[in-house]
């Protein structure tokens, strides 16, 4: 509410009203001191909060090419799986040193990104699904015929991660792990907030509106494109490392068109184009995957399918779109400055 | 003399046995206020594209000044002053206006590929952008979401994101089509308060437009020039009418 005439249009201030959409909201506030209290309420539950950490970080990666850039992708596991497989490697083959594995499976993760991504700008719908679902076929099968490197269908066996800062061994009990796996989750969030708040942020924004007009005004929205999916790439090569890391284990699951296909789901059911679509998304699927898998393991993807239509049908921007309605609604005393 | 502010030298473009520019040669002076009319698929939004270079011509050569742009791309072309309203909106209908003409402004300025600094921190492109809004009038609505806007407004916001560009030359397709009339006024006054440096090119159909602003008037058919002169000239030439309304030959 403003209390210095905001009604009057002539006094409408841009700085004022642009600063006021991008700050930090209180609600951010209270959702990353939420996210702090699997440690004091659920401690039994602390592996799968850093399942939920990682598929978060993933799902955010994809956001930023299909909620912001507009980008569908139905193999975005590629960079994924080949984070997981590089970090498990690199640990495999003596150098058990998590953050610095971290950082070089996601370079190579992102290094990927940057040259598949020659081909990925270059269409759209139709075409640029076919090829991001190519992409993902493609890795999985290398992946799957050199099982020499891989271990194949057995999986990568012998990544030994050694403690983290010397100190915290990575224990049963997933204190460790969920710890790492929160801190890159909320400097991979920041980071994209930034982003999406800059005028890289926008110019996204604006090709998912309306490519045709991105020329007319002086700009290479291919160029734009292929940054963001390098990015994106990177971000997904770093949350399967910390998979890699945090199970010491890594299968050609990570590589599968399931992962991609489910990671769409989620993001879907979070909500796209809202930052934190992803992490909610992650939360919701994974809490119900773990509960309904406990009551009945066989259809518990009966489930998830009725949640997705359900989502798709009554809340079409996800969770966070029909969270934005209704806050709307309940805050439309907000007069718009 | 200084060069041309545009000039096209033979442009052809020719869809398989489809001619939709044969020969087109036309050249705006520094300043002009020029007119495109013609009927229907007479290849005026062609021609606009050939010069944008939405379209590759088959023949013929563009100028911007004393520089060839024939073989650059649309973006690049904008760099260098080159400016285009479309005939349909073509417009960032989920971002605020305020947000479409900051952006405009930003990849003028070659910084809209930052991505670690806020775009809050932009202030000047910001400023500028509220102030090409506010010259069309459009500085009440410019937080609401462009699909909010009213038609007329939306014509002007197309107009406010070519001005972002800065443009030495800009081409305006039919800036008053679909507008009502009781908001066409601000059109009208938006496009005489363009700055008189510019050089503009507009194709329109309303003659009310054109005899107010343009200067000359240029008129095509079929893909090809007919026949330039000022509105006055033109509006005398039965030529013109005919073409418009068609020779009765019927039988």
């Amino acid at each position: 509410m403003n209390g210095d005439g905001g009604r009057s249009p002539t006094t409408l201030d841009p700085h004022r009203h642009l600063a006021a959409k991008h700050r930090w909201q209180p609600i951010e506030f209270a959702f990353w001191l939420a996210m702090l209290l699997p440690f004091v309420l659920v401690p039994t539950y602390l592996t799968l909060a850093s399942q939920i950490a990682i598929t978060a970080i993933f799902a955010v990666s994809l956001d930023l090419i299909m909620g912001y850039a507009g980008l569908v992708s139905l193999g975005h596991a590629a960079y994924f799986g080949l984070g997981a497989y590089t970090a498990g490697l690199i640990a495999k083959a003596g150098w058990g040193e998590p953050f610095s594995g971290l950082v070089v499976a996601a370079v190579a993760a992102g290094l990927f990104g940057y040259l598949t991504g020659f081909l990925v700008v270059r269409v759209r719908h139709l075409a640029l699904i076919m090829i991001t679902l190519g992409i993902g076929l493609l890795l999985y099968e290398v992946a799957n015929r050199e099982s020499w490197l891989t271990g194949g269908n057995d999986g990568l066996q012998g990544v030994v991660i050694w403690k983290l800062f010397g100190r915290f061994d990575f224990d049963l009990y997933g204190y460790t792990a969920y710890a790492y796996a929160f801190v890159v989750l909320f400097l991979v969030v920041v980071a994209a907030r930034r982003l999406v708040h800059s005028p890289f942020g926008l110019s996204l924004r604006a090709i998912r509106e309306n490519e045709r007009r991105m020329p007319a005004i002086g700009a290479d929205s291919r160029a734009r494109l292929h940054t963001i999916y390098t990015i994106a790439a990177t971000a997904a090569g770093a949350a399967g490392a910390l998979l890699a890391q945090t199970t010491q284990f890594v299968s050609l699951g990570a590589l599968s068109f399931e992962r991609s296909a489910e990671l769409v789901t989620i993001l879907v059911i979070g909500g796209t184009g809202r930052l934190y679509g992803g992490v909610i998304g992650a939360i919701v699927y994974l809490v119900a995957r773990d509960r309904l898998s406990g009551m009945n393991p066989q259809y518990w993807y009966f489930w998830i399918g009725l949640m997705l239509i359900g989502v798709v049908l009554f809340l079409p921007s996800g969770i966070l779109g029909g969270a934005a309605v209704v806050a709307r609604k309940f805050f439309a005393t907000d007069e718009r400055r | 003399m200084t060069a041309a502010a545009l000039r096209t030298i033979d442009l052809h473009k020719s869809f398989g046995s489809l001619v939709v520019a044969q020969d087109v040669a036309i050249s705006l002076p520094q300043g002009a206020r020029h007119a495109l009319i013609g009927p229907n698929g007479a290849g005026k939004t062609t021609l606009i594209n050939l010069i944008t270079g939405a379209l590759q011509p088959d023949r013929g050569q563009v100028l911007l000044g004393d520089d060839d742009i024939t073989s650059l791309a649309p973006e690049q072309r904008v760099k260098r002053g080159l400016a285009r309203t479309f005939q349909i909106n073509a417009l960032f209908a989920g971002l605020e206006p305020l947000e479409a003409v900051t952006l405009a402004v930003c990849e003028r300025l070659g910084v809209a590929s930052t991505w670690w600094r806020h775009l809050t921190t932009f202030r000047g492109a910001i400023d500028e952008a509220f102030e090409i809004l506010a010259s069309l009038n459009l500085d009440a609505v410019c937080t609401r979401p462009t699909r909010e806007l009213a038609y007329g407004q939306q014509r002007l916001l197309e107009i406010a994101l070519a001005l972002a560009t800065r443009p030495k030359v800009l081409l305006l397709d039919e800036p008053a089509a679909g507008v009502p009339r009781q908001e066409s006024s601000a059109l009208f006054e938006a496009i005489a308060n363009l700055p008189t440096d510019i050089t503009v090119l507009f194709i329109e159909h309303d003659m009310e437009l054109v005899f107010r602003f343009a200067s000359r008037v240029i008129v095509m058919v079929g893909g090809r020039l007919l026949l330039d002169g000022t509105p006055a000239e033109i509006a005398a030439e039965p030529r013109v009418r005919e073409v418009y309304l068609g020779r009765t030959r019927h039988g």
